[in-house]
């Protein structure tokens, strides 16, 4: 039982979800957006978001787009962790995006919701992340389309009234080699302990990890060191912990220690899916 | 036999399966007020000051009440509790205050602007910090908590109970130990996890009868705690039990049900329905109990035990509510179902900051078995004996005692040595116990055995009324709860047997009226056939007496001359010579019309024998009646690499004695295995350094998921009692008790080190290959 | 469509009923289908979308009704356990002992009846994915796992009896 009450609105296209922010704002409503809503109906219900009022996106077609353009696959924000565990035109999408909480869940949580939910781990970013996707942004200027890595550190960076509408990724990264895990303490069902996943194009692992520190990231500087192939696996692996773009989490559900030992191993596992046997 | 060793469905499946069984809050009514808790964010804290005084202002909201006005001290065996706290919290969770709405949303929005102000006190993090000399005092005056008598206590401590064994005597017994093994152990407080939070409501109407519905498993107990607690005359009193969604010990406290009266009495006696949220059911109602333990045995060099012991420092937490009784149940059974002689045990109690614990399945046996089983494979170890062997080499035997001294027959202890070899075939422990698959993955056995005594009231008993319908069928009126073990379905086999009949002319309704149903003690301790199925045997020959009198007069032959069968009563040399049931229930009618006999109303009650209390300074006494025993086995695949394990398969093999239903019976032995490992691989509360649960919820807290089970296989020895309907034996907790221990046995042969925590992660076992200590 | 008000009407379609309640926007499907209809088949457990025991089909696919509004049902088609009337899914519980307790079976068998409409021939990971979504505390899940398969047709390993 969710104990404050809040106005629900449903628009039908962006403009007008964007003048419902807006309106509800000046109006002192404290406006959400709401997708899936899994979190904000958990969340509320704990008080650990307090909202005036939701501005449910689900009913603007926009966000329900799933195909190719020319060069792009889109996926609207409003399509759900099952849908796309479903669709496998983006298979590494699919996979990470298919263990996020449980299936029962997924059929309602949307991308969108994920990527731009307040816990840590929006695994479903990930892949968005390796494939140097774009996202088409609404706001109160309009429709504007940016490289994901512009408006995603650590967490969704937009203006208050600016939500996601659309993932584009370039047709090419879909097919590319990748790798794929999470890790958990033990539970077939719960948080990570890590998320990894990683590409190869061109001879060029890419790596994005979730659960390992407080956000998910994509970082420059481990690709670098796992990518420099006169170095023997090990080390790679040893300097790439080093060079983590924050503390490694250390909570109840594993120490930071533990995690390093499980992150090593992946990074290792992940060397043998994509590299194979190849020093 | 008609009904004996069928696997009947049972007669709450349609409902079930079809959503219109009712548990408690499905019966919430339009008249219904809501009621909400504010708890403490502290584990240990002063409180300071309560601020209602925003919340009162909200439309809706009818009362505030606060420890103020719920000060009164509750406790079934010594009387520390609050209903609501007064001045001080002693647990996460602890209830501070309960506000009364039209809505439960008002209820809750009023909650959350109740402002608490507190000062932290310094936390009591474990039993074994409580029991250290400087620790800070959870109970300062529990010197003057009114309590019962068989309860030991010690005023100026942490310590809310002692039971001492002493049997034997040791210097003999380790003078005669060739080798040694000592163990400790140790985990937190865990949870049942009924899927169904605690849920009550509470009416006083205005007569000043008092209506309760609770998903308890005790309804009988709430009538005589409001008696003691209150003064409230028992006959103005009702308490409703439905159908209870999980118990598993957890619904055997009386917690809510207080809070709810006082609640309805605060809005002029209207309903108040008050109903656990998920976080709220994990910590602020009463949790499965956390253990410390320190365990030595010796035996000699043949193996033959001569000596253990051992100390208990049970994780009580801030209240002693049952936790009290469970540290005095696993001194009387302290060595597990192993022969020894010399043997000396100090089982403990401890208060910590710590939510309260109360009965969970078992008991505090699989608790003190972990400690007992993991230290026979230390000593197994050292002795270069097979697991299996010392453990069949030392299995209790009739003729033997118990750590209390309870001299021992067939009857009351069954035969564990037959369930270990059977175990052993199960699990293939001839294979090997450790079976290297591939460089990196390790398949190994662990085996543990388990006994279970009940513990319960000296005088504890059961009733059951049989009653007629004028067709000739039967209606049967007993006080087990349905908590989902299927005992209602089983008692009514039972009838059926005694009288003859097929059970499907039994009928028994699910829900428990506690003004018009007998009692049964509590729906707990597996002493629900045990007891209740003595009360219904006795109910039925009641029934058939009153039959046959009647039947006596209509066919003129003394009654000694009738038997019954399928449905009705025959002259024993003229079998053709018969009346219906249904022909005399109601009294029979000759053709002229007169009628002699009448309603027949079977009556029947069940009262345990021979239960004495333990005598304070050796233990020795009679704790229960018999002893149900067994032996379990699990088998692991364990990747040397990340440390990860999975669980393949796991085996119970228990002395049933006679099988009622086969198929429920397997069920609740699978049930109870499933949880055990549930418990011993991923549960139990993790706690912030201020003693704040981290874990409140089932997204994590984790318990085991569909597929993440290994496969179950389930045997029978059968030992039949002397004493029961039939022959039958209590089963329902047992199949947990083991399994903790099978698996860290299990777990460890395959790391190659001792894993003596729980609960058992990767992340454990890595810290103890690592080198840390565990 | 906006609503501004706090209660507002809604016209929902359960087990083949249209059925108009006045309900809080704040009140999640769970909340309407419990109190506005006495649907109370679907089980509060967790109101966290952790348990599943609040199951119901949106639709043909299963959702936990405690993370979704009562308002975001509007136009769909809802199906509880109420809305069953001895389904195959419904008898291989019963037969299978599937249930202790019976506070966690209408989910599963909401979330059984949405697979087996999905995947008439699900294998085990697929038959694992789904019923992973929910939590049973009595069984040991192998009576699950029968009921399942009973359904499926499939052969299950037989016990040691």
């Amino acid at each position: 039982m969710i104990g404050f009450d809040f106005e629900y609105y449903r628009p039908k296209t962006l403009a007008e979800a964007v003048n419902f922010y807006h309106m509800l704002k000046e109006r002192g409503k404290r406006p959400v957006y709401y997708s899936g809503g899994t979190e904000l109906i958990t969340m509320a219900r704990l008080n650990q978001v307090i909202f005036g009022s939701v501005i449910d996106i689900k009913g603007i077609p926009d966000t329900w787009i799933y195909g190719y353009s020319e060069q792009d696959l889109i996926i609207g924000s409003s399509i759900s962790l099952t849908d796309l565990e479903e669709d496998r035109d983006f298979p590494l999408l699919s996979q990470t995006a298919g263990r996020v909480a449980d299936r029962t869940s997924r059929n309602k949580i949307t991308i969108g919701g994920n990527i731009c939910g307040k816990i840590i781990y929006r695994e479903a970013v990930l892949p968005f992340l390796l494939a140097d996707s774009r996202v088409l942004i609404a706001g109160r200027n309009g429709s504007r389309i940016v490289p994901i890595s512009n408006i995603f550190e650590q967490e969704v960076q937009l203006a208050e009234d600016e939500w996601i509408v659309q993932f584009l990724t370039d047709r090419s990264i879909l097919s590319l080699p990748f790798f794929t895990v999470k890790k958990r303490k033990l539970d077939v069902i719960d948080y990570p302990l890590l998320t990894l996943a990683a590409i190869k194009k061109d001879e060029h692992i890419r790596v994005a990890v979730s659960g390992l520190c407080a956000f998910p990231f994509r970082s420059e500087a481990i690709e670098t060191i796992l990518n420099n192939r006169s170095m023997p696996k090990e080390l790679r692996i040893k300097e790439a912990v080093d060079r983590l773009p924050a503390p490694v989490l250390n909570d109840w559900i594993a120490s930071a220690e533990y995690r390093r030992f499980v992150f090593q191993n992946t990074l290792m596992e992940m060397f043998t899916a994509l590299e194979g046997d190849e020093k | 036999m008609y009904n004996i060793g069928r696997s009947m469905i049972r007669k709450d499946a349609i409902e079930k399966v079809t959503g219109t069984a009712k548990y408690t809050a499905d019966l919430i009514t339009a008249d219904s007020l809501h009621a909400k808790l504010v708890t403490s964010p502290f584990a240990h804290a002063l409180v300071k000051k309560i601020d209602i005084s925003a919340a009162s202002r909200i439309t809706g909201v009818q009362a505030i009440l606060t420890g103020k006005e719920a000060h009164t001290l509750t406790g079934e065996q010594i009387k520390d509790r609050p209903i609501l706290a007064v001045d001080r919290v002693r647990y996460n969770g602890e209830p501070v205050a309960v506000v009364i709405a039209d809505t439960l949303a008002i209820a809750k929005r009023a909650a959350d602007l109740i402002k608490v102000s507190y000062t932290p006190l310094p936390v009591v993090h474990s039993p074994s910090q409580a029991y250290q000399e400087d620790a800070p005092l959870v109970h300062e005056n529990l010197g003057q908590y009114e309590k019962i008598a068989d309860v030991y206590p010690i005023p100026g401590t942490n310590i809310c109970n002692v039971t001492k064994i002493r049997k034997g005597n040791m210097e003999q017994g380790w003078n005669a130990s060739a080798v040694t093994a000592e163990t400790k152990i140790s985990f937190p407080p865990s949870d049942h996890c009924a899927i169904e939070t605690r849920s009550v409501s509470a009416e006083v109407l205005p007569d000043g009868h008092i209506i309760i519905y609770s998903s308890s498993q005790v309804p009988f107990t709430i009538k005589k705690l409001f008696n003691n607690i209150f003064g409230i005359d028992q006959g103005r009193m009702t308490v409703h039990t439905p159908l209870v969604g999980g118990a598993y010990g957890g619904k055997s406290a009386v917690q809510l049900e207080f809070i709810a009266y006082l609640a309805s009495r605060a809005v002029g006696g209207q309903k108040v329905q008050l109903t656990n949220s998920r976080e709220e059911d994990f910590i602020t109602s009463p949790v499965h109990i956390g253990l410390d333990a320190w365990v030595k045995l010796g035996a000699d060099k043949n193996g033959i035990l001569q000596a253990a012991e051992m100390i208990f420092l049970f994780d009580g937490g801030a209240y002693s509510d049952k936790a009290v009784d469970m540290s005095r149940a696993a001194a009387t059974n302290c060595t597990g179902p192993y022969h020894i002689d010399n043997v000396r045990c100090d089982s403990l109690c401890l208060y910590t900051n710590h939510p309260y614990a109360t009965s969970f399945r078992g008991f505090s046996h699989p608790e003190l078995t972990l400690a007992i089983e993991r230290t026979l494979e230390v000593l197994a170890e050292k002795l270069a004996m097979d697991p299996v062997e010392l453990r069949g080499k030392n299995a209790i035997r009739p003729g033997n005692t118990s750590p209390t001294q309870v001299v021992l027959n067939e009857s009351k202890i069954g035969n564990t040595r037959k369930c270990i070899e059977r175990v052993a075939e199960l699990i293939d422990w001839d294979e090997g116990d450790r079976i290297e698959v591939s460089p990196h993955v390790i398949r190994a056995k662990g085996i543990s055995c388990f006994w279970k005594n009940s513990n319960i009231d000296t005088n504890a008993g059961s009733g059951a009324i049989l009653t007629f319908n004028a067709d000739g069928t039967v209606n049967l009126n007993c006080g087990v709860i349905e908590i989902g073990t299927g005992s209602r379905s089983v008692l009514a086999q039972i009838a059926a047997e005694r009288l003859k009949i097929d059970a499907q002319q039994v009928f028994i309704k699910m829900d428990i009226d506690t003004s018009v149903t007998p009692e049964h003690w509590k729906t707990v301790a597996s002493r629900g056939l045990w007891m209740a199925g003595r009360a219904v045997l006795a109910a039925c020959d009641d029934a058939v007496c009153q039959l046959k009198d009647t039947a006596s007069q209509a066919l003129r032959v003394p009654r000694e001359d009738l038997d019954i069968s399928g449905g009705y009563v025959f002259v024993k040399n003229e079998p053709k010579r018969r009346l219906a049931f249904k022909e005399l229930a109601y009294g029979y009618v000759y053709p002229n019309g007169n009628a002699v006999g009448g309603q027949v109303i079977g009556r029947g009650y069940y009262t345990l024998t021979g239960m004495t209390f333990l005598d304070p300074e050796t233990g020795k006494g009679v704790p229960g009646p018999d002893w149900t025993v067994g032996a379990q086995a699990v088998e692991v695949e364990w990747n040397a690499c990340d440390f990860t394990y999975r669980i393949l398969r796991a085996a119970t093999v228990i002395d049933a004695g006679t099988i009622i239903n086969p198929e429920l019976a397997r069920g609740q032995v699978r049930g109870g295995m499933h949880m055990g490992l549930s418990f011993a691989s991923r549960e139990g509360f993790v706690f912030d350094k201020n003693g704040v649960v981290l874990n409140n919820q089932f997204r994590t807290y984790k318990v085991l998921r569909y597929g993440e089970n290994p496969h179950y296989t389930v045997d029978f020895v059968v030992t039949p009692s002397r004493e029961t309907a039939y022959g039958l034996r209590g089963i329902g907790e047992h199949a947990v008790i083991g399994m903790p221990a099978a698996l860290a046995n299990s777990l460890s042969r395959a790391a190659g080190v001792p894993l003596n925590q729980l609960p058992l992660t990767p992340e454990l076992i890595w810290r103890a290959k690592s080198g840390d200590q565990v | 469509m906006s609503m501004k008000y706090n209660r507002i009407p809604v016209t929902l379609k359960v087990n083949r009923q249209t059925k108009n309640a006045d309900i809080r926007t704040a009140d999640t499907l769970l909340d309407v289908l419990r109190e506005n209809f006495g649907l109370t088949g679907s089980k509060p457990g967790c109101l966290n979308g952790d348990c599943g025991s609040c199951t119901v089909l949106i639709d043909g696919c299963p959702m936990k009704s405690c993370i979704m509004l009562g308002l975001e049902a509007a136009g769909r088609e809802i199906v509880t356990v109420e809305g069953l009337r001895g389904s195959p899914v419904q008898r291989a519980f019963i037969e299978n002992n599937a249930f202790q307790c019976g506070y966690c079976t209408p989910g599963f068998i909401m979330n059984i009846e949405g697979l087996i409409r999905k995947h008439p021939d699900a294998d085990d990971a697929v038959i694992e994915e789904w019923l992973q979504s929910n939590i049973c505390r009595c069984t040991s899940y192998q009576e699950i796992k029968a009921a399942v398969y009973a359904v499926l047709g499939k052969e299950t390993r037989e016990d040691h009896k």
